[in-house]
């Protein structure tokens, strides 16, 4: 397995906060990665650094051997790296059909002025993508309208539009009802094994971590403090103590 | 089906402004100063699918207008000036658009009214070659090389103008329908999101707004060669927010909008101008008040509100 | 350099004072706009109509102490009365009958409402005042000149431009920085300027602030009208210049402290009167010029602070 994308002593501060201090993360090519770690702790802005939204202080991030610090968020997916949100960023007043259908034209280059956005190859195309996510029978429904789980699902069904070859998912089980979060990770793992996505998730569901990601990373005060397979690092006692004993309940829908 | 239904409604307008200019002469030229303006409205209506609201437009009607002023001094031909004032104001607005594609909201339309404000001083200022506040006096202008008698002249230009109206407001829905299109009403609701999938946000503001300024071009020299006579006021902030005043009262959520805002608007205007010489800015005024507060998605939705109550009735 | 400024120091004297007086008209209007912009996320094109309404009852009372024989120092609190009056009146019933009915409606709306109401007001100060102009110069006169030493020259430069005006802004700024800072309904406008909802969600009555920021917005504008009535006759169209004025200003700033509304009206309050001076075909364009200058470097204005967005 070759490393895809490559994070080298990144460090990052927000005033006297030290969301990254030293950071050294490897990601293994078609390998499920699980981020792990109090609120607040910098998971997400490690996503934040790394699809170019947030520059680093210090450190290195390469993606495929090429040196990526310093790209935009636009030319980072260009080269393959998508990413989904917390909060989910979708267009409003827009139809799930038409969201996912514009991250489709989006790949294939949106430049094309006189055929509409949903001419039939993109129309077949996104509503596949909305398939797989069983998001089918909301296609027409505009975006504002959905429930926080199907807001969710098709935040991450846009990313997926975009043929990503790594995928860095925040949260992507948060807001989904309890009872369906094991079918929807299902779902999400059975599309991204399929397509062969190399997928780094922020989750604070230890049952979701535990079966799904091939490797677990611990993050705490800005250092990696423990990688390794689930069974290993989710049995550490220090781990147990310092963050599944917080409880991901009460703390998962906070603003990390 | 729906399309051939379309065709027939825009072809059954364009004939009602042409039966409706024979019977009533003197509306002729109404309704070409409407037609002219709501080809600048509907770039304004293309700014306010991204959000943006420009107080500036009337800038590159304005340029439009002159250059018409200029050209027409030299060589009256209508079919070589307008083009190329429509172009003129077309690579103005690239030259601007680069820079005010930047900024977003109050900036964007703060950006746009100081640079029509700056036009505006020019205009005023440079005495010896724009006649300041008298403006120029324009000739009239040739068809193909043809000097029509004033008769022909006004149909000339209101037909011009019904053309031009045609092909842009179908070449704005084909460019709204299109991903780029799309992409610029997501600038309004998640811009951020854009960037994420690849696309330049800016880019996409960019290539509406040179398409609005095309248009506000077109629209300006239609209008000097109508009215053959250019002044600063063209320019002013209040001619923006005019043509702001024409979307909303039109409506946006239809190309259509734009056109049937500006012909209300200019009516209005001309039987409260007669009405109340006073006071025909109040007029104007109160009726934006109350479509605003009665009608918020204008002529246009109201009139879709009547047509969908009595289908479902 | 040195030569062309002794040769000049009469007219870069006679500029600074000018700068200095026009700049506290402008800063009046230009808090008022962003203090109101601020609570209410509207732009108020109107704004400039309360500044000539204020100008114009200002003068109405001058012209009324006049005629009655009344005391002439009485056109002095005069003024503070016309801009009371003006937005006393007129905030609160622009404020409850339109701008509340469309609080939940498309930015461009709330600003068309203002818009609407430009045309209304512009067209009613004519039914009211006619289109000839209206002065009352009292206060001016009342307070004679000032010999101001510049180098060797002396400028007589009147005493109302040279104390009253800035006096007044300088007044108003401290007052505004004191009141937002230290005073609990000055707190609860700063809250709801900087997060309506969370505000609301600490219990602050969001409508009564709305309500009350934008009758005090009025009301600096009445006021700054009131301020620069005796120097200046009234005509139409003199709310329409003001108000773009004030955008370059509210612009050129940013969104945020007054302090910064204050320093950028010295600013383009200066640089238009330097122009008046020296290059006069530039005045009506260098507060612009200024502003678009500012935004390039800073895209956020002077004052301004760049949002990052949390996603």
């Amino acid at each position: 397995m070759s490393v895809l994308l490559s994070a080298r002593g990144l460090r990052i501060a927000f005033g006297g906060l030290k969301a990254a201090d030293g950071i050294d993360l490897d990601v293994m090519e078609g390998e499920f990665l699980a981020i792990i770690g109090p609120n607040g702790a910098g998971k997400t802005t490690f996503i934040n650094m790394a699809t170019g939204y947030l520059k680093p202080q210090a450190g290195q991030i390469t993606y495929a051997g090429r040196n990526i610090l310093g790209m935009t968020p636009r030319q980072i997916v260009r080269l393959g790296v998508a990413r989904s949100f917390q909060l989910p960023q979708l267009f409003t007043e827009h139809t799930v059909l038409e969201n996912t259908a514009l991250a489709v034209a989006a790949r294939e280059g949106v430049w094309s002025p006189f055929a509409p956005l949903l001419r039939p190859r993109f129309r077949r195309e996104a509503e596949e993508v909305l398939d797989r996510f069983g998001l089918l029978p909301l296609a027409g429904q505009r975006a504002d309208g959905l429930n926080e789980g199907a807001r969710k699902l098709a935040d991450i069904a846009m990313a997926v539009a975009l043929r990503p070859r790594l995928l860095l998912m925040d949260e992507p089980t948060s807001g989904v009802a309890s009872a369906d979060k094991m079918g929807v990770v299902e779902t999400l793992a059975r599309v991204l094994r399929q397509s062969g996505v190399t997928a780094v998730f922020v989750e604070h569901d230890m049952d979701v971590v535990a079966r799904f990601a091939d490797r677990v990373a611990v993050w705490g005060q800005g250092r990696i403090m423990a990688l390794g397979p689930p069974e290993q690092v989710l049995n550490d006692p220090d781990v147990r103590r310092d963050v599944i004993g917080i409880g991901p309940g009460e703390a998962s829908h906070a603003a990390a | 089906m729906r399309r051939a239904g379309e065709v027939l409604l825009v072809l059954l307008a364009a004939a009602l402004v042409l039966v409706v200019a024979w019977t009533v002469p003197w509306l002729r030229f109404v309704l070409t100063i409407a037609l002219a303006k709501g080809l600048a409205v509907l770039g304004i209506l293309l700014l306010l699918r991204a959000g943006q609201v420009s107080f500036g437009h009337a800038l590159y009607l304005a340029f439009a207008a002159y250059a018409i002023a200029f050209g027409a001094a030299r060589v009256p031909e209508t079919l070589l000036l307008l083009p190329l004032a429509a172009i003129g104001a077309a690579l103005l607005g690239l030259l601007v658009g680069l820079f005010v594609v930047r900024y977003r909201e109050i900036f964007f339309g703060m950006l746009n009214l100081a640079l029509s404000m700056v036009f505006y001083s020019l205009l005023e200022k440079f005495y010896s070659i724009t006649h300041g506040t008298d403006g120029i006096r324009l000739p009239p202008t040739t068809f193909a090389g043809q000097v029509l008698d004033p008769e022909t002249q006004g149909w000339a230009m209101l037909c011009l103008a019904l053309l031009l109206s045609i092909l842009f407001a179908v070449l704005v829905r084909i460019y709204l329908a299109s991903p780029i299109g799309q992409a610029l009403a997501g600038i309004k609701t998640r811009e951020a999101r854009l960037e994420f999938m690849g696309i330049s946000g800016r880019r996409v503001l960019l290539s509406a707004y040179v398409l609005s300024t095309l248009m506000a071009g077109c629209g300006g020299a239609v209008l000097a060669m109508t009215t053959r006579h250019v002044t600063p006021a063209l320019s002013y902030w209040t001619a923006s927010g005019e043509l702001v005043f024409i979307a909303i009262l039109g409506g946006s959520g239809s190309v259509a909008g734009p056109f049937l805002g500006a012909v209300a608007y200019e009516l209005t205007r001309v039987y409260a101008a007669a009405l109340v010489a006073d006071a025909w800015q109040m007029v104007l005024g109160a009726v934006l008040l109350l479509v605003i507060l009665f009608a918020p998605g204008g002529l246009w939705g109201m009139g879709r509100a009547l047509v969908g109550r009595r289908r479902q009735a | 350099m040195l030569a062309w400024f002794s040769e000049n120091t009469l007219l870069l004297g006679l500029a600074a004072l000018d700068g200095l007086s026009y700049a506290a008209t402008v800063f009046m209007v230009a808090v008022g706009l962003n203090l109101v912009f601020g609570v209410l996320r509207i732009l108020n094109v109107a704004h400039g109509s309360l500044f000539a309404i204020g100008g114009y009852v200002a003068a109405t009372l001058g012209l009324f102490i006049a005629s009655h024989g009344l005391p002439a120092w009485l056109s002095l609190p005069a003024l503070l009365l016309a801009a009371v009056l003006t937005g006393a009146l007129l905030g609160p019933v622009i404020e409850r009958l339109l701008l509340r009915r469309v609080e939940n409606q498309e930015p461009v709306l709330q600003l068309l409402v203002t818009f609407a109401l430009f045309m209304i007001l512009e067209d009613l100060q004519k039914l009211v005042w006619g289109v000839q102009p209206v002065v009352s110069d009292a206060p001016v006169r009342l307070l004679g000149t000032v010999d101001v030493p510049f180098g060797t020259d002396v400028i007589p430069f009147t005493a109302y431009q040279l104390f009253v005006l800035p006096g007044v802004a300088v007044v108003t700024l401290l007052g505004l920085v004191w009141f937002l800072r230290r005073t609990l309904a000055g707190r609860m406008i700063v809250a709801v300027t900087e997060d309506r909802e969370a505000a609301r969600a600490m219990g602050i009555d969001a409508a009564r602030v709305t309500l009350l920021t934008f009758s005090a917005g009025a009301a600096l504008a009445a006021l700054g009208g009131a301020l620069a009535s005796p120097t200046a006759s009234l005509v139409p169209g003199v709310g329409a210049q003001t108000i773009v004025l004030s955008f370059a200003v509210v612009a050129t700033a940013g969104l945020g402290r007054v302090e910064g509304a204050a320093v950028t009206a010295l600013l383009i309050g200066l640089g238009r009167a330097f122009a008046v001076y020296f290059e006069p075909e530039l005045e009506v364009v260098i507060p612009y010029i200024i502003m678009v200058a500012v935004l390039l470097v800073r895209p956020q204005g002077l004052f301004g602070v760049l949002e990052t967005r949390r996603i």
